[in-house]
């Protein structure tokens, strides 16, 4: 039997090297938040949140339209996605044992494979093509194609949580299914819903390739759905290979604003999770 | 006698290929209480879940036979068992209300989710009385279901099923989650119940039926072995393995 001293001694170790092992890992995270802070803070001012981009050679402008692009895409893919995400996930985690909820769970688990910008083409033959332009329908076309079989995935899981026993009780007492279903069964399983459509919003939010010939980009403001419509991502994209000094230093301050505004969703998310009953 | 209430004929149940009741036949004055009582996985859960088709809703559960409430097939193709539990409400062993309602709206659930309106003040007020509950919770109607003890969960449960005011209460081990006390609350409740309802227990506890019960029915492996009155099965039971159970032989 080893001694008492050599387990103390290989425990220490472990531990100091599974601390090393996070400490590794978080010096991308660390680094990247240094990097964009440091070169888009600067650039941060009141100007940048409320006006449209300047010309090239024009000093001062923002991102306004982008800002305001981005939360409208996103929330015409949460429209089209989250009833169909959510809705899909109830009906495998109750009805999911046939052929037909394996193959919506295999679809679901090849689509959420997918590559973004292979969806963004899809979008564009679907919907750019026979609309003869780009728009903000079609990018949240897109990124609803995107959010869906994820949050397909999840609610289901979540729905799949809700005791045996709940069900029962609101079924013997006479409620039929479908009312169980959706004023019991979901109802217990909203907080965690509403994290996974959070999250699945962060993620929708952060997507540039889908965009770049979906919803293009425009340097007004546009608040039309069949539009073209500037994003945060796409605008940080074409600043970004720009040839002009001054646009870089923009793209940094646009991708700190980009990084602010999906912090504080999965923040939002991550509080919603916490005031779930227990 | 009352007139009958329930009337069960050559019930069989089964799940998948485990065939868990065989040919139970027998019938439930109106106004009484039946216990059922047997070893576990002797069916006594089936049968009761079969009284208001519950069993029904078990992927690869099958039965054949016939149950009727006041001479009703329950099984006829024109009973909708929506309907039916309303009419046959049921308690289950662990309390189990809604997490995400107050206590107020869990009493009312059936109501609401049924569509039905009304003065819901006055049948939560009627309701909680009913199960003896009333007294402890009328300050915090709307603080939530969970903050409630187990006990006062499960007379909740009971709240819940009175307040759609079934004909029928089926109670499958209600109490075998809970305390004495609670458990002594219970039965109490199921004493004062008898006067509107007609009740059907499933019960692991051998005093406990023949503290609450008007007759007992012994279940093993899935047969009916022994039904008669409470008192005879427990003092004179007529089948050797009934009285082998009761005396604690087995079980």
């Amino acid at each position: 039997m080893k001694s008492l001293g050599l387990r103390r001694g290989v425990n220490w170790a472990m531990t100091a090297l599974c601390a090393l092992a996070l400490l590794v890992a978080l010096v991308p995270l660390a680094s990247l938040l240094w990097l964009v802070i440091s070169r888009g803070l600067a650039g941060l001012s009141w100007d940048f949140f409320t006006s449209t981009p300047a010309p090239v050679g024009e000093s001062g402008g923002g991102v306004a339209n982008a800002i305001a692009g981005t939360l409208y895409i996103v929330g015409i893919a949460c429209l089209i996605g989250v009833p169909l995400g959510v809705g899909a996930g109830v009906y495998l985690a109750e009805r999911g044992d046939g052929p037909l909820g394996g193959a919506i769970r295999f679809t679901a688990e090849v689509l959420s494979g997918v590559p973004s910008i292979i969806i963004g083409i899809v979008a564009y033959a679907l919907v750019v093509l026979p609309m003869r332009r780009f728009s903000a329908l079609a990018g949240g076309v897109a990124l609803a194609v995107l959010m869906v079989p994820t949050l397909a995935r999840s609610t289901e899981e979540l729905v799949r949580l809700v005791p045996r026993s709940l069900r029962e009780a609101s079924l013997a007492l006479g409620v039929s299914e479908w009312r169980t279903s959706l004023s019991v069964v979901l109802r217990t399983a909203l907080g965690g819903i509403l994290t996974a459509i959070l999250l699945a919003v962060a993620r929708a939010a952060g997507e540039t390739a889908p965009l770049l010939f979906t919803a293009l980009n425009n340097q007004y403001w546009n608040l039309r759905a069949d539009q073209p419509t500037a994003s945060l991502t796409v605008q940080i994209y074409n600043y970004a290979v720009s040839p002009y000094q001054d646009w870089h230093d923009k793209a940094w301050s646009a991708a700190l604003v980009l990084l602010l505004l999906v912090g504080t969703l999965s923040l939002a998310a991550r509080l919603l999770a916490r005031n779930r009953f227990r | 006698m009352n007139e009958t209430k329930i009337e069960v004929q050559k019930l069989n149940a089964w799940f998948k290929t485990t065939h868990a009741l065989k040919d139970v036949s027998l019938t439930v004055p109106k106004n009484t209480v039946l216990a059922i009582i047997g070893p576990s996985g002797c069916g006594k859960s089936t049968f009761v879940r079969c009284l208001n088709r519950m069993h029904e809703l078990v992927p690869g559960a099958r039965q054949s036979g016939k149950v009727l409430v006041d001479g009703q097939d329950l099984h006829a193709r024109r009973v909708d068992p929506v309907d039916l539990r309303r009419r046959v409400g049921m308690v289950f062993q662990r309390p189990n209300p809604f997490p995400t309602m107050s206590i107020f709206d869990n009493v009312v659930a059936g109501l609401r989710l049924n569509g039905i309106r009304g003065n819901y003040d006055e049948q939560v007020e009627k309701s909680l009385r009913q199960a003896a509950l009333w007294d402890e919770v009328k300050d915090r109607l709307q603080h939530s279901a969970l903050s409630l003890s187990g006990g006062q969960q499960q007379r909740l449960c009971i709240a819940r099923s009175l307040a759609i005011e079934p004909e029928v209460l089926l109670m499958d081990e209600p109490a075998s989650a809970l305390d004495p006390i609670a458990t002594a609350k219970i039965e109490e409740l199921i004493h004062d119940l008898r006067a509107t309802l007609t009740i059907v227990i499933v019960t692991h506890n051998m005093q406990q039926a023949a503290r609450v019960s008007d007759a007992t029915a012994f279940f093993y492996l899935g047969e009916l072995v022994e039904h008669g009155p409470t008192e005879e099965i427990f003092t004179n039971p007529r089948e050797p393995r009934t009285e082998d159970y009761v005396t604690g032989k087995f079980g």
